[in-house]
C-alpha cells in the first residue's frame, strides 16, 4: 500500500468517526429514525386495513399494499438526510468541519456512508414490521389462498425483492436528499426540492396523455423507484423493478456528484 | 443630603407607536428585504403556470391525425350538456297539454322498427334510460325543455333544462302496470303530472323556463345513455369501455289539449346519429292506430367527466399548483423559522411584547403575498391552459363565470391557506425542514395516495374528506349529478366534499395550527 492511499484511508476513517460522533450526538437523529420506522409501519398497516379483496382476481398487489408506508417514511428519511448537511450550514459548524477535514469529497463520502448505514438499519426494521403487519392483516380482508394470495412470505422471491428493494429505496432517497442539500444548503429549500421531485411526477402523470404518463413514470424518482415493490402485473409496469430502482440510483448519483463538485467551487 | 427631587432620564426620542399597522409594516419589510423569499414566491407563481401548461401540452385529441374541432351543446344554465334523443314531435302554440300512457320501456335493438336509422342494440336497458313526453323550445341541441318520463330503474322523473330533476312515483313500467304522464304548459311554467290509471293525477313538479317562446315543439321521446365501464381506477378520467345503448318505449292514449297546428307527427334524431363522437345509435318510431313505438339512444343531461365526450375540465392545467404550493410552503415556513434560527424573534418579541399579535401579522402578510402570487399563477394557468387544450383538439367543458372565478380564486386561496398552515406549523416546531416536510405530507401525500395510487375509491374519498387535501375540492369545476351515472372518483376530478366544504376543512387545519402556535409562543421562551 502506498503512502498516499494509506494516508487517504486514515483520513477517511477519521472522517467517518467524526461524522458518526456528530450524527450520534445531534438531538434529532434518534427521533427521526424512530419516526421513519413508526410512520412507515403505521401507514403500511393502515393501507393493509383499508383494502378488500372480495373475489379471486381482484387485481391487488399485497406486497405493494403492505409497503405503502414507504411513501411516508421516505419524507422523514429526506428530512434526516437534509439535516445531516444543512444543519452544519445553518449553525456554521460546516466551517469547523472543513477546517478539520479540508477535502470536501471525503467529508461528503463519510456523511453519505454513515447516513446510508443508519437508514439501512431503520429501513430494515420498518420494512420487516410492515411485511409482518401485511401478513397478519391482509388474510382477514380477503387475501386468502382461495383468492390466489398465499400469505406474504420473504421466502417468496418477488416479495423478498419488494422488501429488500424498499430498504434500498430508502437508502437511495437519503443519498438523493444529501446531494440536494449539498447543492442548495438551506434545509427548507432542500426538503421542498426533494419532496417536489418525488411527488410532482406521479401527480402530473395522472392528468397528462397516457403516452407521456408512461415516460413520466419511467423517469420520476419515486414512481420508477417504487416499481421495485411490484410483485404482480410486472408486464404492465412502465419500468421493470430493478431498472426502476436504477433510475432512482441515477438521480441520487447525479445529486451527489453535483453536490460533490459544488462545494469545491464555493466558500462554505 | 439634598431634598430636591431627581428627574429621571428621559430619552428625547418620541415613543414609537405600537399599533397593529406598524407590526404589519414591519413584517412586510422583513418579507420584501429577503431576496430569496421574494424569488421563491415569484417562482411559485411561475411554476404553477409552466408546469400546468407542460402537463396539458401532452394531451392531444385527434380526428384522422389532426386536432379535432368539436363543439359541445351548452344548456340554458351555461353548462355543457348532452342532448341526444329520438323526438316524435308536433308544434304547440301557446298554452296546452299533452297526456300519454306508457305501457313498456325495454332495452333492445331497432332492427324491427320501420324508419330506423340505427343498427343492432349494444348494452341493454340502463338505469337512466328515459322515455316520456317533452316540451322543448326547438329541435336545436341545448335548447330549453321540460319533460316527464319513465326511467329504467329510477321511477317517474320530471326533468328540465338538463340539471333539474324531481322524483315522482317509483317503480318500473309494464303492460300490467302502465304509467300515465301529463305535461301542461301555462306561460313560462310547465307542470308534470303522473298517474297509475289516468284518473287520479299527482303533481310531480313544475319548471319555470324563463323566456320560453310561444311556439314550441312537443311530443314523445326516448333515449338511453351509453354504458361506461372503467376497467380500473387508473383508467378513469382517460376512458374506459363505452357501449351505446338503446331504449324502446310504447305509448298510447295520446291526448292533446290547446292549439296544435294541423299536421302529422314528425320523427327526428336530435343531435344526429352520424357524428361518431357520442355513443349513440340513432333511433326511430312507428305508429299504428294511435299506438307509438319510439326507440332512442343518447341522453338529455348535463355532461360529466368520464362520460361519452372527450372533454377536459378547466381545472386540468391547475395541476401546476402543486409545484407552486411546495415553493410557497417553503417560503411561508421560513418566514417564521428563519427568525428562530437567526435569533431575530427576540427582537421581534421585544418590539411587540404582545406575542399573539406577531402571529396575527405574519399570517396576514404571508397570506396576502401568497394569495396574490397564487391568483396570478392560477389565472394564467387556466386562461393559457384552456387555449392550449382547445388547440390540441379537446372540448373544454364550458362552466359558468362564477364557477370559473371560484376555481381560480379558490386555488389562490388554497395556496394562501396552505402557506398560513406552514407558518403555523413552523411556529410550533421552529425547524424549517420539519415544518416544510410536515405541511407537504399532510396536504400532498393524501392526494397522491388517493388519486394516482391503487387505494380503493372508498379509502381515497375518506382521505379527501378528513385530511387537509380536502381543500383541493375548491378546484372542482364540474358538479356531480345524481341523475347521470358515471364513475365519480377523485381520479376523474370529483371530490367527496363540496368545493367550499373541502376548503373549510383545510382552513380548519390552518386555524388549529395557528391557534396552537399562539398558545405556544405565549408560553415558551423565544
Amino acid at each position: 500500500m502506498s503512502q498516499a492511499s494509506h494516508a487517504s484511508w486514515a483520513s477517511m476513517r477519521e472522517a467517518l468517526h467524526a461524522e458518526w460522533t456528530k450524527l450520534r450526538t445531534a438531538p434529532g437523529t434518534l427521533w427521526l429514525l424512530l419516526a421513519v420506522v413508526a410512520l412507515t409501519v403505521a401507514l403500511s398497516a393502515g393501507a393493509a386495513a383499508a383494502v378488500r379483496c372480495p373475489s379471486a382476481g381482484c387485481g391487488q398487489d399485497p406486497a405493494r399494499i403492505s409497503l405503502t408506508g414507504i411513501e411516508l417514511g421516505q419524507v422523514i428519511v429526506a428530512v434526516l438526510a437534509v439535516l445531516v448537511i444543512s444543519g452544519e450550514y445553518g449553525t456554521g459548524m460546516i466551517r469547523t468541519t472543513l477546517a478539520a477535514m479540508p477535502r470536501r469529497t471525503t467529508v461528503l463520502a463519510a456523511k453519505a456512508a454513515i447516513l446510508t448505514g443508519l437508514v439501512l438499519a431503520a429501513g430494515t426494521i420498518a420494512v420487516l414490521a410492515s411485511v409482518l403487519a401485511g401478513r397478519l392483516i391482509l388474510p382477514g380482508h380477503g387475501f386468502t389462498a382461495a383468492h390466489g394470495y398465499p400469505p406474504l412470505s420473504l421466502g417468496d422471491g418477488p416479495v423478498l425483492r419488494a422488501a429488500a428493494g424498499s430498504v434500498l429505496y430508502l437508502a437511495l432517497i437519503a443519498l438523493l436528499s444529501l446531494g440536494a442539500a449539498t447543492i442548495v444548503r438551506d434545509s427548507a429549500v432542500a426538503v421542498g426540492a426533494v419532496l417536489g421531485l418525488l411527488y410532482l411526477f406521479p401527480i402530473i402523470a395522472v392528468v397528462t396523455d397516457p403516452h407521456w404518463r408512461r415516460h413520466l413514470e419511467q423517469i420520476g424518482p419515486m414512481s420508477a423507484g417504487l416499481a421495485i415493490q411490484a410483485t404482480t402485473g410486472l408486464r404492465s409496469l412502465p419500468v421493470s423493478p430493478w431498472a426502476g430502482l436504477g433510475v432512482l440510483a441515477a438521480w441520487a448519483a447525479a445529486a451527489l456528484l453535483a453536490g460533490g463538485l459544488l462545494p469545491r467551487l464555493r466558500d462554505a | 443630603m439634598s431634598t430636591g427631587s431627581i428627574t429621571p432620564y428621559r430619552s428625547d426620542m418620541r415613543a414609537g407607536r405600537d399599533g397593529f399597522a406598524q407590526l404589519l409594516r414591519a413584517e412586510w419589510t422583513k418579507f420584501t428585504t429577503v431576496r430569496g423569499w421574494v424569488i421563491g414566491v415569484l417562482a411559485g407563481a411561475l411554476v404553477t403556470v409552466l408546469l400546468g401548461l407542460v402537463a396539458v401540452a401532452g394531451n392531444r385529441f385527434t380526428c384522422n391525425g389532426r386536432a379535432c374541432n368539436l363543439g359541445v351543446p351548452v344548456g340554458p344554465g351555461g353548462e355543457a350538456v348532452t342532448d341526444n334523443f329520438y323526438f316524435v314531435h308536433r308544434p304547440l302554440d301557446g298554452n296546452g297539454s299533452i297526456t300519454v300512457r306508457v305501457t313498456s320501456l325495454t332495452g333492445g335493438n331497432t332492427s324491427n322498427i320501420p324508419g330506423s336509422q340505427g343498427g343492432q342494440g349494444g348494452a341493454g336497458l340502463q338505469p337512466w334510460s328515459k322515455a316520456g313526453i317533452i316540451i322543448k323550445e326547438s329541435t336545436r341541441q341545448g335548447s330549453a325543455y321540460a319533460a316527464i318520463m319513465v326511467t329504467g330503474s329510477h321511477g317517474v322523473r320530471m326533468q328540465y333544462n338538463y340539471t333539474g330533476d324531481t322524483a315522482g312515483p317509483a317503480g318500473t313500467v309494464s303492460a300490467a302496470s302502465p304509467r300515465w304522464l301529463r305535461l301542461a304548459r301555462s306561460g313560462d311554467t310547465i307542470t308534470g303530472y303522473a298517474s297509475a290509471e289516468g284518473t287520479t293525477w299527482t303533481k310531480v313538479g313544475a319548471a319555470r323556463l324563463a323566456g320560453l317562446s310561444p311556439n314550441v315543439q312537443a311530443g314523445l321521446f326516448a333515449t338511453s345513455p351509453a354504458q361506461t365501464q372503467a376497467t380500473s381506477q387508473r383508467l378513469m378520467g382517460s376512458g374506459g369501455l363505452i357501449t351505446a345503448s338503446l331504449a324502446t318505449a310504447v305509448f298510447d292514449q295520446v291526448g292533446l289539449h290547446g292549439t296544435w297546428p294541423r299536421g302529422a307527427w314528425r320523427g327526428s334524431v336530435i343531435g344526429g346519429a352520424a357524428s361518431g363522437l357520442y355513443a349513440v345509435q340513432g333511433g326511430g318510431y312507428h305508429q299504428v292506430r294511435g299506438r307509438f313505438t319510439v326507440s332512442g339512444s343518447g341522453d338529455i343531461a348535463p355532461d360529466v367527466v368520464g362520460g361519452t365526450i372527450p372533454g377536459q375540465t378547466i381545472e386540468r392545467p391547475l395541476v401546476g399548483a402543486f409545484a407552486g404550493l411546495i415553493a410557497l410552503v417553503v417560503v411561508a415556513a421560513m418566514f417564521i423559522t428563519a427568525e428562530y434560527r437567526r435569533g431575530l424573534i427576540r427582537t421581534t418579541l421585544a418590539a411587540s411584547p404582545r406575542r399573539g399579535r406577531v402571529l396575527a401579522a405574519k399570517p396576514i402578510v404571508i397570506g396576502a403575498v401568497t394569495f396574490a402570487a397564487g391568483l396570478a399563477g392560477a389565472a394564467a394557468a387556466v386562461f393559457l391552459g384552456e387555449r392550449q387544450l382547445r388547440g390540441n383538439g379537446f372540448i373544454v367543458y364550458p362552466v359558468t363565470t362564477p364557477t370559473e372565478v371560484r376555481v381560480v380564486v379558490g386555488t389562490a386561496a388554497l395556496l394562501a391557506v396552505a402557506a398560513v398552515l406552514a407558518l403555523g406549523i413552523g411556529a410550533i416546531v421552529r425547524r424549517s425542514a420539519a415544518a416544510v416536510a410536515a405541511v407537504i405530507v399532510v396536504i400532498v401525500l393524501p392526494y397522491i395516495l388517493a388519486v394516482p395510487n391503487v387505494l380503493s375509491v372508498g379509502t381515497a374519498q375518506w382521505l379527501l374528506r378528513v385530511t387537509p387535501a380536502a381543500g383541493f375540492a375548491i378546484e372542482q369545476g364540474m358538479p356531480q349529478y345524481p341523475q347521470v351515472s358515471t364513475a365519480y372518483t377523485p381520479a376523474s376530478g370529483y371530490y367527496p366534499l363540496a368545493p367550499w366544504a373541502g376548503f373549510a376543512v383545510l382552513c380548519g387545519y390552518a386555524a388549529v395550527a395557528l391557534g396552537l402556535a399562539v398558545f405556544l409562543i405565549r408560553r415558551r421562551d423565544a
